[in-house]
């Protein structure tokens, strides 16, 4: 006899077990907190901590979204979905405010989170603060005794070495007021994004077993010294070849027979729905 | 001296181990200098008292083992003290036993109180970062957010201890021995605090470099009026900076007085001993 799979692949002891994690996180704003990662039939670094997440919360009837880097069609989303799917049955979307739960990784979708979202983010490194110390116990200490100067040290060295604040993805925030947090290896464009997001936002490490997150209208302030402010990455002049937006994170895309250099939205689905949306008014017009 | 000393230390005591009632007294049999044979325990620090007054060098001299960096970085808070009560003379901490606070209060007291400049450069820098970077990281500290202030504040300090600005970004890792003491010295002074605590900061080092880290903590001395314990094996050292002393023997201490005074007419069977080898 074959034992019928479990639904969302856990046992519902595991589901619950992440939930607490899950719960505490959400109370603790910014807060590592640890949890017994399972084993995953995907490798651990592949977003492993996100699907825990993802698995753990998902219901028969929610419609699911994921991408991977700005892509819905990527070879990890893809595969992430499927398991999803094939575990559950659920629905899954590729558009932005269709979802109730959005798993990503490395991006922020450009629409802005509903209250009824959560949006599910891979962490591969989830201590800020581990190039000041290598040690767990010492940085456990740092967090709980709010010494940060560590993560500012980091600022400043780059400062010192590059002439600016010279993080491409992961520029620590701090939640709350209180903890200094990675935001997961997203541009600098999407922190932003995360200060008083209306939707919940959970970040999972699978393979270092964490989980933290940032609750619905959270203050997240992206570190930054007084006379060097933070600063997002700048398209100024540039828009998407397809879509024409201006205000979003965008791709160069260099051609590769005459070098040519043009730029598209990195969120796919965005671009998607921002042509749709022009055709349509094309088609009114072309009525009136 | 009248005025009143800017930091007091009553009864310390550090020991490594439980104690036992044959190591009790501080003159028991049982005792090998400070180890008990009868239940291992090392007593470090035993029952030390002091006072530091404001603008003064004490000097703290003793053998390898007699319990001096043990007792520093007990002051500085690196490691819990078994006993004993330190009191320091600045307003909100007046008549509160430091020791005692919260590690929150503890480190504001290291940022902006004290300084440290240890025995051993690793213990006092983060080798991989820029040497501004180690001075700056104490400025962080004490809640500097401000680049381009940091920055000039470092490279005054980098003057003062003489290294010059072009190697700034380098890794203290790879300095000399001499120049990481310098950029300690440069990093504990980033906050003007009005204690600093130097461990040996000429052991080890050529001679012509150790009188060079000499004057300069003279020059300190002379142009910051920073009240400092200086803590040295060597008596030569202890004699160039300190205007009174305490002699440590086995954790204890056996003799204090102006350094003069002790070098002249020592009165401690010991500091006979080592104050004739000086000569
Ligand atoms: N963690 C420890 N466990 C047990 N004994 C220790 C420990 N740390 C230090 N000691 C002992 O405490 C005593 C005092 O050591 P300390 O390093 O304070 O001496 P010191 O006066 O600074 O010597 P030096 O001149 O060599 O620097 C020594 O006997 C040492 O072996
Ligand atoms: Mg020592
Ligand atoms: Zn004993």
């Amino acid at each position: 006899m074959i034992a019928k799979p479990h639904f969302a692949f856990f046992d519902e002891g595991s589901k619950k077990e992440i939930r607490r994690a899950t719960l505490k996180a959400v109370a603790i704003p910014g807060y590592q907190v640890p949890f017994a990662s399972r084993e995953m039939p995907i490798a651990r670094g592949w977003g492993t901590g996100g699907l825990q997440l993802t698995l753990s919360l998902i219901g028969r009837n929610d419609v699911l979204k994921v991408i991977d880097q700005g892509a819905d069609e990527s070879v990890n989303a893809v595969s992430i979905k499927k398991l999803v799917q094939h575990t559950t049955g659920v629905s899954v979307t590729e558009k932005t405010q269709e979802a109730d739960i959005i798993q990503s990784r490395h991006r922020i979708p450009e629409k802005a989170l509903k209250e009824d979202q959560i949006l599910v983010l891979q962490v591969p490194n989830p201590e800020p603060l581990r190039k000041v110390d290598a040690r767990e116990y010492m940085t456990k200490r740092m967090h709980a005794e709010d010494d940060y100067s560590g993560a500012w040290l980091l600022l400043f060295e780059q400062i010192m070495k590059f002439g600016r604040m010279s993080t491409g993805a992961s520029h620590p925030v701090y939640v709350n007021g209180r903890y200094v947090m990675t935001p997961s290896p997203i541009p600098r464009f999407d922190n932003p994004k995360m200060h008083q997001s209306k939707g919940l936002i959970l970040l999972g490490a699978g393979r270092e077993k964490k989980i933290f997150a940032v609750p619905p209208y959270t203050s997240v302030e992206s570190l930054a010294f007084d006379d060097y402010p933070f600063t997002v990455e700048s398209f100024e002049g540039k828009a998407c070849k397809l879509c024409g937006s201006t205000d979003v994170f965008l791709d160069e895309i260099i051609d590769p027979d005459t070098g040519e250099r043009t730029h598209q939205c990195n969120d796919t689905s965005y671009c998607m729905e921002q042509l749709n949306s022009e055709e349509k008014v094309e088609v009114e017009n072309s009525y009136v | 001296m009248y005025e009143k000393p800017i930091l007091q230390v009553k009864h310390l005591q550090k020991q490594f181990g439980e104690g036992c009632p044959h190591c009790f007294d501080k003159e028991s049999v049982y005792l090998e200098k400070n180890y008990c044979t009868v239940c291992g325990t090392v007593h470090a620090v035993r029952d030390v008292s002091f006072d530091l007054y404001p603008g003064e060098v004490l000097g703290i001299v003793g053998e390898s083992g007699s319990g001096k960096s043990t007792m520093l970085q007990g002051l500085y808070f690196d490691s819990s003290m078994t006993s004993g009560a330190v009191y320091i003379n600045q307003s909100e901490l007046t008549g509160q036993n430091v020791l005692s606070l919260s590690s929150q209060q503890k480190r504001y007291i290291r940022n902006y109180i004290y300084g440290m400049v240890y025995q051993n450069p690793v213990d006092g820098l983060k080798m991989k970062f820029s040497s501004i970077g180690n001075i700056a990281e104490k400025m962080i500290a004490a809640g500097n957010r401000n680049v381009s202030n940091i920055e000039k504040r470092s490279k005054e300090l980098l003057e003062n201890v003489h290294i010059p600005l072009r190697r700034m970004k380098e890794e203290p890792q790879y300095f000399s021995g001499g120049m990481q003491q310098r950029v300690q010295i440069a990093k504990a002074l980033s906050n003007n605090p009005p204690i600093l605590f130097l461990d040996e900061v000429t052991t080890g080092l050529d001679l012509s470099v150790q009188a060079s880290v000499l004057d300069l903590i003279k020059q300190i001395q002379r142009e910051l009026h920073i009240s400092m314990v200086v803590v040295s094996h060597d008596l030569a050292v202890i004699r160039m900076l300190a205007d009174r002393s305490i002699v440590m023997l086995n954790g204890e201490v056996i003799e204090n007085g102006l350094t003069d005074q002790i070098l002249e007419d020592p009165q401690h069977e010991y500091t006979q001993q080592l104050v004739y080898s000086l000569l």
